[in-house]
């Protein structure tokens, strides 16, 4: 049965420094092999020490032979980014699969993407399919007076005319107004910067009459953790004790404990899992249980579903 | 097309046949399992890989090609599923390569040369540039694999079927489903919807992480060994369809239809392929293996009224137990 995709071990080849604050990491497969193609707006979730930081693709998502990420140096940050900062050419990264949740919507007949500061890097990948496949895409990206643009010359590159450099706040913002009224209906957007930028741009478009099925969002710092913490299985018919870890399912942990349990889609999908007389917090993430089921807490897909604290069950 | 095959040809048939039932009951779910992975029958195996090109390989590709010279519509690709088609290609082509070793994609220049020794094929192409391949990239796949493909693409939060190159269709029509919804194109199907297992099935889909595959199981039956029994060819086999209830050779005729079905999340689009095989077994053949027998009547004999009714057999169940008993 080939395990859900696994985790990558990706060299870094080189360091280069976009701006003075913005490190640009090209990574290759430690073990020489090849990298799985990505979607325009995909991003790589890579270990920093003991955190764990998602960083858009920023290079051409078609078969690539390395991997390129851009990350910004944040001093008041949680850690991540000056942990990486550290890191030098040669050693090994542990990254996760590119995951896809900003992508370009193919029945769209034009994209503006609107960045502000290092939320120019998922564009990146986006400007390389658009070339690729013909699509029609402008940007509006703002940068602080005097700061230097990253990847000024590839963005040029890139979008050509389409590109907007926008210095200062009051200019953006006049500049996403503008643009926000006057697009053709079948555009969609995309913004990904500061929260503030993030926030005018969608309250522009609404203000504007963009429905939100044509406005799309990608927020930093939201990796979707599919793990989780870490808790305790009781085994009240034995009285035994086993420790889930954060990134193990229940269901993984009773197997490498002995305990054979049914399971078939192993994403809280089919149902086939499914455990009753359960008592304890439990967290579902499935998709099969009713509102009812769930709000009654004893019953749950361990396959996906985890607890807090400890979990009592009925083997 | 009646096919008629040798006998080790049909004992291989047997051998690697998708027995559908686990249990001696059958009901609607969102039966997804991961993919691929080796599953015992009782006479043999099967899913051991996602593409399986089998004994009947050239032969369902030459009936394919037919098809689509006679009726082009059963291919179908909407002007924004381009990248997706070409995306579904490169996947198709080398997953092919490494299930089949006389099957090779090689990269040369900016550029692959795909070999197939099996068809006699050698075409060198470069991705994205339609005008490098003899036929669109969805259809040149369909020239290669017995799978029947549908490209789902993502928006709104939902999946919408807007291309495919589908010609054994079991009772439905690509030009038809073309550019509707999951929920649209499964409205005919009776239960789910009460019971949920469709909604779930797509919110899963939704979910699917890039590169991952994951596959189901669905039987119906067919009169004779048909594969193309799509509704736009239905002149021409729903008689003898309707015939099948007091056919005289009826262990011959009536035929186990299996489709196993992998979804797989394409990586460089993010559109979804859907990939249907259609696996046929005459009752003769189910009779010689008496597990199989067995359950099959006990599944009948449980089967709610409204799904024996959508899957054609409310005629048939009778002469069907008669014939497993
Ligand atoms: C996990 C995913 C899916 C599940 C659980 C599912 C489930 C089902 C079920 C239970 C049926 C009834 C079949 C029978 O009893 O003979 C059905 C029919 C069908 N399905 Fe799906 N399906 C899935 C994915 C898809 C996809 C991706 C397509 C894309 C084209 C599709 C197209 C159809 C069609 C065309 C029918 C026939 C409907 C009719 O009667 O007109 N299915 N499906």
């Amino acid at each position: 049965m080939s395990a859900p995709a696994g985790d990558l071990a990706l060299r870094v080849e080189r360091i280069v420094d976009v701006t003075p604050s913005v490190r640009g990491f090209v990574l290759r497969p430690a073990d020489g092999g090849g990298l799985p193609s990505y979607a325009p707006g995909s991003h790589l979730v890579v270990a920093c020490g003991d955190r764990r930081n998602a960083y858009s693709l920023t290079g051409e998502g078609h078969a690539p032979d390395s991997y390129a990420i851009s990350v910004l140096h944040r001093p008041d940050g949680q850690g991540g980014s000056a942990w990486l900062h550290g890191v030098r050419p040669g050693q090994v990264l542990r990254c996760g699969r590119p995951r896809d949740a900003f992508a370009p919507v193919a029945t769209a007949r034009h994209h503006l993407l609107i960045a502000g500061g290092i939320g120019i890097t998922p564009f990146l990948s986006h400007l390389w399919a658009a070339r690729r496949w013909g699509r029609r895409v402008s940007v509006l990206y703002a940068v602080g007076a005097g700061a230097p643009v990253p990847h000024h010359a590839e963005l040029t590159a890139l979008a050509g005319d389409g590109l907007r450099i926008l210095r200062g706040r009051a200019a953006m913002q006049a500049a996403m107004d503008q643009a926000l009224r006057t697009q053709a209906l079948g555009t969609h957007l995309y913004v990904c910067g500061p929260d503030g930028l993030m926030d005018s741009a969608l309250a522009l478009a609404r203000g504007h009459g963009w429905p939100d099925e044509r406005c799309h969002a990608e927020r930093f710092g939201g990796v979707d953790a599919a793990e989780g913490a870490p808790f305790t299985v009781r085994l009240r018919r034995t009285g035994r004790d086993i420790a889930v870890a954060a990134d193990a399912s229940l269901l993984d942990a009773l197997a490498a404990a002995g305990v054979e349990w049914p399971a078939m889609c192993r994403r809280g999908v089919c149902g086939e899992c499914r455990m009753d007389n359960a008592a304890g917090t439990i967290l579902h993430r499935d998709l099969v249980l009713s509102p009812a089921e769930r709000a009654a807490q004893s019953c749950l897909m361990p396959c996906v579903s985890r607890a807090e604290g400890v979990l009592s069950l009925d083997l | 097309m009646v096919q008629t095959m040798s006998d080790p040809v049909r004992a291989a048939c047997i051998r690697r046949f998708p027995w559908p039932f686990t249990g001696d009951r059958y009901a609607y779910s969102a039966n997804v399992e991961p993919a691929p992975g080796a599953r015992r029958t009782l006479v043999g195996e099967w899913g051991r890989t996602i593409l399986d090109p089998d004994e009947t390989y050239a032969a369902e590709l030459a009936e394919r090609r037919d098809i689509l010279a006679r009726d082009p519509s059963r291919h179908v690709e909407l002007p924004h599923m381009r990248a997706a088609s070409w995306d579904a290609l490169l996947w198709g082509l080398r997953e092919l390569a490494a299930t089949d070793p006389a099957m090779t994609l090689d990269r040369q220049g900016d550029g692959h040369v795909w070999t197939n020794r099996r068809l006699g094929t050698r075409q060198a192409f470069r991705y994205g540039d339609d005008a490098s391949l003899p036929m669109g990239p969805l259809m040149f796949l369909g020239s290669q694999i017995q799978e029947d493909i549908v490209l789902l693409d993502q928006r709104e939060d939902r999946l919408w079927a807007d291309a495919g190159c589908v010609t054994f269709a079991s009772n439905w029509s690509m030009a038809f489903t073309a550019g509707m919804s999951f929920m649209e194109i499964h409205g005919p199907v009776p239960r789910d919807f009460a019971d949920g297992a469709i909604p779930r099935a797509e919110r899963f889909l939704i979910r699917l992480p890039a590169g991952q595959a994951y596959r189901r199981i669905n039987w119906t039956s067919t009169a004779g060994y048909r594969l193309d029994t799509a509704l736009d060819s239905y002149a021409d086999w729903g008689a003898s369809r309707a015939r099948m209830a007091d056919c005289d050779d009826f262990a011959d005729v009536f035929h186990m239809r299996v489709e196993v079905q992998h979804l797989v999340r394409l990586p460089e689009s993010g559109a979804i392929v859907f990939l249907i095989r259609t696996y046929l077994l005459p009752l003769a053949d189910i009779l010689t293996v008496p597990g199989w027998r067995t359950q099959f009547a006990s599944v009948l004999t449980h089967l709610p009224d409204d799904i024996i009714q959508y899957k054609g057999l409310a005629t048939l169940r009778p002469r069907l137990l008669a014939h497993l008993g």
